[in-house]
């Protein structure tokens, strides 16, 4: 069928793409692909629009630069360690962010993100303004050398389609089903005798985690992790990542992610370097204005109203 | 304990207030068991705020809640639910983004135990199928169990919605207006239906339609201004002077 020829299609180009693309570039964009992927698991299924997801983002690129730098642990352990804190970090914000909905909920996760923010400006182990700066790559088990961007970005891509099949597979599985009976009709799903805030908790727990490998592989990625990591920006983009390439859409986010970084990069060298931040809001405006599905939910409606 | 067999649901002095305006007043309610129980009343009588009461939608200010003897008063909506306690809505409960079959199958999720499970396709839930199908069936909606539910029309909404009341296996199903804003061939079906379902079951519904609690109804409640006005069969409430004064006004 269409749908796997589709996939297959995508993945020969994800592993041609670093002989045509510069890989870190390519690496940068699959990072915040799983970044937006993940965030779509809570706004796009889970129905529950965070604002502080860059703590995840950035708390985990923090854990992972002080494993690799400090503490010396092989890459992956890093990583795993990273995912693990930004799970912990969710659970926290998530126990308290869910006992409220809409404007509230997206109010209390800014406020606690930006708590993370400035214990990351005070704290002494993130280096402040200066970041966490030289985070060594490290190898694959001392196997394969991660220096050499190629053999990074097949790490990567393995990461981010490892991330990208756990959300796949969230979405279509028991526990997805009644995350969209939630997100379609909350009291409803009470009076059918679900604790739904056990599984927005479950839904914000995972979402969180993901961002966090996302976050730690970009750490690896570019050597550093910094403040702009756990900046509200970074909150603020993700939404319009996911917004632009199609909420409650699986591709979408990650395609989202992929133009955003691409008009970021192309922008940032052009006569409109100090723009960018107009170019995304007109873009978000019109997005949300004109095609509201997104890139993706407006290819699948037209695919749907033609055939 | 002759009198927990009786009755399934019983509420003493069931009170709720809210901001000095008192819209449940010291209602005492009993429910007997496998009857077909309507409460009536004008709008603004209350009625909604007991079905919330009862399921705990709301909290109530005073008084006790008691389902098969036990004290559910400050139980949560969830538990009330996996009691055995189901209710409807005054909308549409149905999940409109989901396929009739699906809607059904979540109410049928629950007993697998594997409603946590992210890790799993959701290929598992083809065992329940088989059951889904059977109650899309008894209300008349097998051919469209893979239909979008948001482009179902009205009636067929309010049927698959007590399809998926009944996955739950309820002891006790509250209905919320039933048959509200239908038009006379989905009234018709609609209560047929809750006749064939509440074989072996305890029916409390909220309903304007007289016609409808005339047919179904073995015992009438009618409130007025949050309090019970009087109760007894169909035919009791109806000679009852008082109920025709509460929904007409005083006679000239």
């Amino acid at each position: 069928m269409i749908r796997p020829a589709l996939y297959l299609g995508a993945l020969a180009l994800l592993i041609l793409a670093p002989f045509v693309l510069y890989p870190v570039f390519l690496m940068k964009v699959l990072c915040f692909a799983l970044f937006a992927c993940a965030f779509n698991l809570i706004l796009g299924y889970g129905g529950l629009l965070s604002f502080g997801h860059a703590a995840f983002f950035g708390g985990a690129a923090y854990v992972c630069g002080h494993a690799l730098e400090v503490w010396g642990l092989p890459t992956p352990v890093g990583i795993l360690l990273a995912t693990l804190a930004a799970g912990v970090l969710g659970v926290l914000v998530g126990a308290l962010a869910i006992r409220r909905q809409g404007i509230y909920f997206a109010m209390i996760t800014l406020a606690l993100a930006q708590m993370c923010y400035f214990f990351f400006i005070t704290a002494p182990f993130t280096g402040g303004e200066n970041g966490l700066q030289g985070v060594p790559r490290g190898s694959l088990f001392g196997l394969v050398n991660l220096q050499n961007d190629l053999n990074m970005y097949y790490f990567v891509l393995a990461i981010f389609l490892i991330g990208y099949f756990i959300v796949a597979r969230t979405v279509h599985s028991p526990f997805g089903q009644v995350l969209r009976a939630i997100r379609d009709n909350e009291p409803r799903a009470v009076s059918l005798g679900y604790d739904v805030d056990r599984y927005k908790l479950l839904a914000f727990v995972l979402s969180a985690a993901l961002a966090g490998l996302a976050g730690a592989t970009k750490t690896v990625v570019f050597q550093l992790a910094s403040l702009t990591d756990a900046h509200w920006h970074m909150s603020g983009e993700v939404v319009l990542m996911t917004l632009l390439g199609g909420l409650g859409t699986i591709p979408g986010p990650a395609i989202g992610a992929a133009l955003i970084v691409t008009l970021q990069n192309k922008l940032a060298t052009g006569p409109l370097s100090a723009w960018v931040p107009v170019v995304l809001g007109v873009i978000f405006v019109a997005c949300v204005i004109a095609f509201r599905r997104g890139v993706v939910g407006e290819i699948q409606a037209f695919l749907r109203r033609s055939f | 304990m002759a009198g927990k067999g009786d009755y399934i649901l019983k509420t003493e002095g069931l009170t709720k207030e809210f901001k000095g305006f008192t819209a449940v007043d010291s209602v005492d309610l009993t429910v007997r068991r496998h009857t077909i129980h309507a409460l009536i009343g004008p709008n603004g009588a209350g009625k909604t705020t007991v079905f919330n009461l009862l399921t705990k939608f709301l909290t109530p200010t005073r008084g006790t809640i008691a389902f098969n003897g036990r004290d559910i008063t400050r139980a949560k909506p969830a538990e009330i639910a996996r009691l055995g306690v189901i209710r409807s809505f005054q909308i549409s409960a149905v999940f409109p983004h989901m396929t009739a079959l699906e809607n059904v199958r979540v109410a049928l999720q629950p007993r697998l135990g594997t409603t946590f499970h992210f890790w799993r396709p959701d290929s598992c839930l083809r065992v329940l199928d088989a059951r889904a199908e059977e109650l899309l069936d008894m209300v008349g909606l097998s051919s469209f169990a893979h239909d979008e539910v948001a482009d179902l029309p009205y009636g067929r909404k309010r049927a698959l919605e007590i399809a998926t009341t009944l996955a739950c296996e309820p002891e006790l199903m509250l209905l919320d207006e039933p048959t509200q804003g239908m038009g006379r061939e989905d009234v018709d079906r609609i209560t047929r239906l809750i006749r064939q379902v509440a074989e072996g079951r305890t029916v409390l519904m909220v309903e304007h339609n007289l016609g409808v609690v005339s047919a179904l109804c073995d015992r009438i409640t009618v409130l007025q201004r949050g309090a019970v006005l009087t109760e007894g069969d169909y035919e009791t409430v109806a000679a009852d002077p008082r109920v025709k004064e509460a929904y007409m006004g005083k006679a000239a």
